[in-house]
Formats: C-alpha cells, structure tokens, sequence
C-alpha cells in the first residue's frame, strides 16, 4: 500500500485517537456503555489498522507474536487470579468484597480488575488472530481485490 | 413515532441486504455487506435501547470479523461456486423455520411491557440490588462482572481458546514467502 498517501496519513492520524477511545472505553465500563471486551476489540483494531496499511511485518516488529499471546494468556490469569485471591481473603470464588475497605469497595475494585483481564485477553486474542490469518496470505495487490 | 419509522427503516435495510448477500456470488462483497448488516444491527439494538449490545455488534461484527473474513479471503478464492444442486429444498427449509419463528413471536409480550416474564424475574432484583452492593451505575457491567462473574470468565477462556486454535492450525507464517516485499 506504499502508494496510498491518503490512507497512510489518515490512518496514523487515528492511531492515537483508536489507542485512547479504547482506553476510555475500558475505565468507563462502570458508568457508560462499553467494558473489557469492547475495549480489548477496539485497542486490537489500532494494531489491525495499522497492519492493513503498513502491512503485518510492521505490527510484528511493534508487538512480537509471542506477546501477543503473552497478553492474552495475562488476561485470562489475571481473570482467574482475581478469583483465586478472593477465595484467599475468604471469599466465595470472584466475590470481591475482601479488595477494598468495605464490601462495596471491593466490588468496585474487583470489576474494574476483571474488566481489565477481560481486554488484556481479548486484544491479545483479536491481534493474534489476525496476525496468524495476515502471515499466511502473500501480499495482495490493490488490482487482486 | 419517529422511533416506528427509524425501526422500519433499520428493518428494510436489514432485510435489503441479507437479500443481497444471499445472491452475490462476489466474496469480497458479501463480507463488505456482512459488515453492513452488523451496523444496521446495532442501529436496531440502539434502537431496542440496548447500547452495550450495539457497541459489541458494532465493534466485533462489523469490525473484526469482517476484517478476519477478508484475512480467510486472501487464503482462498474469491469466488463463490455455482451451487451443484438444486437450492429449492434449503429455500423450504428456510421457510419453514421463518415462518415458524414469526409464529412464536406472537405470543410474546410487546416490547417494554411491565408485565413481561423477562422485567419480572431477576431484572428488578438486579435494578434494585446493583447500586447499594457494587457501587457500580452500569448495572450490565455490575451483572456481567460480579454477579455474573462465572460466565464472563467462561467467555474470557472461550475467546482464549478459540484465538489458541487458530494459532495452532495456521502458526505464524513461518513458512517462508516466495514473494519478499522490498
């Protein structure tokens, strides 16, 4: 895609604003729409974006493969360990009342935990997808399509 | 009102495209028109006022998937095959089950109704427990995270797996290109 200026310009233009629209999505959980998940989507579509236009070899040298499924088994652990430390302050299995001063402080703190497992996961996921399915595809020319 | 006419709207593009994917035989398109139908379907959640829903559809059908769709692409034809036999009998298939669905749909309370089974099991319950015990005012984020806290880790894991599985059947290109980009 060497020869799309636009694309290009345009495209590294909207990486920030992906990468910090994901971020918000994923603190904002609480109050507004949205969560890990949605955010774990989105936070991978800033590095998709930017393999479909500098191609896959790009986003490989950004975040090695095996980082990306670092991130996603990070995620799923630190899901489970949420639930795992919550049995160790005596609680039931992802009760999260022990976490913070009182009960419901703690169940703040134990969602927005959570919820951050859950993106870690899924961006981790989604990026490796991706990155496996572009690998094997030779590039394709514009005309291809 | 307005909100008949925007879900009537949603609906006959909805209902436009589906018609077109099912005749294209252009792979291309019909992942592009797949990735419409998404977005005309998280208009109409919009609509049913289920906002996380939309944003889910809206990111994961006709973002993702439609970009991992054109990744599949690349890795085979971009054609679809003349069907070899007849398509009546799917079509009656097809038919049949729609009908069937519309059938069941009409004993089902209108949409909103107070006395639905749906708003009076567990939804006042949640509406009335969520705040005072999570603190959290998104009671689908306080439902989804800790009091369905089993179910979202089950969801975690699936995503997990399903990404291990891909990775296991294609790797990561290590095989080499015949082709190097300068």
């Amino acid at each position: 895609m060497n020869h799309h200026l636009v694309l290009r310009v345009i495209a590294k233009f909207l990486l920030p604003f992906i990468l910090v629209f994901a971020l918000y999505v994923q603190w904002h959980g609480d109050y507004g729409p949205g969560g890990g998940f949605q955010a774990g989507v989105i936070f991978a579509v800033g590095f998709i974006l930017y393999a479909l236009v500098f191609g896959v070899e790009a986003v490989k040298k950004l975040i090695p493969v095996r980082a990306t499924v670092g991130l996603m088994s990070a995620g799923v652990l630190i899901y489970a360990g949420t639930g795992i430390a919550s049995l160790i302050l005596g609680y039931d299995f992802l009760d999260y009342s022990g976490f913070g001063s009182d009960p419901v402080h703690g169940q703040e703190w134990g969602i927005l935990i959570v919820e951050l497992g859950v993106g870690i996961a899924v961006a981790g996921a989604m990026v490796a997808i991706f990155t496996a399915f572009a690998s094997r595809a030779p590039e394709i020319e514009d005309k291809d399509w | 009102m307005n909100e008949i006419a925007v879900d009537i709207v949603l609906l006959a593009l909805l209902a436009a495209t589906a018609i077109a994917i099912a005749r294209l035989r252009n792979l291309f398109a019909v992942a592009m028109l797949a990735s419409v139908f998404s977005l005309l379907a998280a208009g109409l959640f919009v609509s049913l006022d289920a906002v996380d829903v939309a944003f889910t559809e809206a990111a994961v059908g006709g973002g993702i998937s439609t970009v991992l769709m054109l990744g599949a692409l690349a890795l085979t034809t971009r054609e679809e095959k003349k069907a070899s036999r007849p398509t009546w009998v799917p079509l009656l298939l097809c038919a049949v089950t729609g009908a069937a669905l519309i059938y069941g749909t009409l004993d089902m309370p209108r949409f909103g109704a107070a006395d639905a089974p749906a708003q009076q099991h567990v939804a006042p319950d949640y509406i009335a427990r969520a705040m005072p015990e999570t603190g959290v005012p998104n009671i689908v984020t306080a439902v989804l995270a800790s009091y369905r806290g089993y179910d979202t880790l089950g969801e975690t894991t699936v995503i997990f797996a399903a990404a291990t599985a891909v990775l296991l059947l294609l790797g990561f290109g290590r095989r080499k290109r015949g082709k190097e980009r300068e």
